[in-house]
């Protein structure tokens, strides 16, 4: 459960999605989602693999188009953007991928930097150096900084490429599978963090998920996916009060009472 | 007719579909690899310039494969003087084995083995390192956070590929030309100044400036063929190592075509 209760502005949408659809080849993937973020919140995308949950997020990054449907990030129309203008837009967006995406072949140090100094070229050195200590301090891993990702650990991997998204301070955060082939302790760390980050850094975040501790630990509203679309919507408890036996099985399957 | 079990036998596509079907598979992957080219043309006239990738990927590409280089070119020089040495004696034209080495080495010798070491080892790095990145979502990673890596990645090894092979080309020649003395030296007991002198009398500035020329062409084929293979591959680690693999025999026979087809030019200009 979360410390300090959020303030979740509902009055102000970061994300506003309606009508979208996805297909890959015969395989309909999102069929007609319609889904807001308020800022301040914690959303949790549930669903089973490959039911399109990573799919959702790619295409609120811009990393993949939309068949149809609306998908508007902090007031633009993402499919639309290019270039410099999706770049800008990006700059404000987290993505924390399942493998954690962690560039093998620099060090935490530069792993971190690299967003940096890429993009805030007016930057100091001793700057980027504060600004590195910061998010390594924030996600509990300073003594990692001149290892290679090779040398960490599955949770401090997911870490380190939780602290490469927040070096950009962003707006929204994306996570996708956080706590997916981690250890139950690792996980519960990995869902203390993501309150941590929203109390801390005030962001917004949409988090996906199969694993319904993570659910109930981080998610302010949790809907699920089934389908293609989103089959409920509410608190963790809302959700799971109903009949529908798709939606009890898979809460029986994570939780064995 | 039916299988014991019941089953229909499979039915077998005319042979003209499958045919069809082939050729459609290779225009496909050559449409996708002309798009690929006429991508990295846009990009790298475009700003931001990623000067530090560049001299990173040149340094990887071009001095980590110095020791493999030397060692060929070197061993390349000694065992062409030993293997030419025969068939010239017989005239009693040993007194040629310098121009008759440095023609060899300079116009095809050095740019062919430099080649095809760096699609050996070049490529299949390339091709390695991407389809890693690739599956791994780190390339991505790096979309998600602002930074082109079509851009940073494979503008700067087709680029480092380019400059680094024509500069491996002429420091195996060299070396080659130095193997081939040494063995001169041991046998006919040529002095330096006599061999260079030979040497550099045999060779004209259209074998060096085609050398080089193709050695460029060459390293162009080399990365672009990694990249390619590399940022297009899927299927996990199996996707990696088929990227490795296949970048070096794309690469390789790429090569040889444009070996043969420079070979035509060449001889062309020659005759003007």
């Amino acid at each position: 459960m979360k410390e300090t209760q959020p303030v979740i502005d509902r009055s102000n949408c970061v994300i506003n999605i309606r009508g979208l659809e996805k297909s890959f080849g015969d395989l309909d993937v999102l069929r007609g989602v319609d889904l807001d973020l308020y800022k301040g919140e914690n959303l949790v995308v549930l669903g089973k693999s490959g039911t399109g949950k990573s799919v959702l997020i790619k295409i609120i990054s811009g990393l993949l188009k939309p068949d149809a449907g609306t998908v508007n990030v902090l007031g633009q129309e993402v499919p639309k953007l290019k270039g410099r203008t999706l770049d800008q837009l990006r700059l404000k967006i987290g993505f924390s991928f399942q493998n954690s995406a962690l560039y093998d072949s620099m060090t935490i140090r530069k792993n971190l930097e690299f967003p940096l100094v890429r993009n805030r070229r007016d930057m100091t050195r001793a700057e980027v150096d504060r600004m590195v200590e910061i998010v390594l301090d924030a996600v509990g891993l300073s003594q990692t900084i001149n290892q290679m990702p090779s040398e960490l650990s599955g949770g401090q991997r997911k870490r380190i490429g939780i602290a490469r998204t927040l070096i950009l301070q962003p707006e929204i955060m994306l996570y996708d599978e956080p706590t997916a082939g981690l250890d139950p302790i690792t996980c519960i760390d990995i869902n203390n963090l993501i309150n941590e980050v929203q109390a801390r850094f005030h962001t917004s975040s949409i988090i996906i998920t199969h694993d319904l501790t993570c659910a109930k630990t981080v998610g302010d509203r949790v809907v699920m996916l089934l389908d293609g679309q989103f089959q409920r919507q509410g608190t963790f408890e809302e959700v799971f009060r109903t009949d529908d036996e798709r939606v009890k099985l898979f809460h029986d399957y994570n939780f064995i009472d | 007719m039916k299988f014991h079990n019941g089953d229909e036998p499979p039915v077998r596509r005319p042979r003209a579909q499958v045919i069809s079907k082939r050729f459609d598979r290779i225009f496909m992957e050559l449409a996708n690899i002309a798009s690929f080219v006429g991508r990295f043309f846009r990009e790298v006239f475009l700003p931001p310039y990623e000067f530090k990738e560049i001299i990173r990927q040149c340094f990887e590409i071009g001095v980590k494969s110095l020791p493999l280089i030397s060692l060929t070119g070197f061993i390349i020089g000694i065992v062409f003087m030993n293997q030419s040495r025969p068939s010239l004696a017989e005239f009693g034209a040993t007194s040629w084995l310098p121009s008759l080495v440095s023609i060899a080495i300079v116009r095809a010798l050095a740019p062919l083995v430099t080649a095809l070491i760096g699609a050996g080892r070049i490529g299949s790095m390339i091709g390695a390192e991407l389809g890693s990145m690739k599956v791994t979502e780190q390339i991505e990673a790096m979309e998600v956070s602002a930074t082109n890596p079509f851009k940073f990645l494979v503008v700067s090894r087709i680029l480092a590929t380019t400059f680094m092979i024509p500069a491996l080309m002429m420091y195996t020649s060299l070396l080659a030309l130095l193997g081939a003395f040494l063995n001169v030296n041991a046998n006919e007991g040529t002095s330096f100044t006599t061999y260079f002198t030979q040497v550099f009398d045999a060779i004209t500035f259209l074998d060096i400036f085609s050398s080089v020329t193709k050695s460029a062409l060459f390293g162009f084929t080399i990365g672009v063929v990694g990249c390619y293979k590399g940022y297009h591959s899927s299927k996990g680690t199996e996707g990696v190592g088929k990227a490795a693999n296949s970048s070096v025999v794309t690469a390789m026979f790429l090569v040889f075509i444009e070996e043969l087809l420079s070979l035509q030019v060449i001889t062309a200009l020659r005759a003007l």
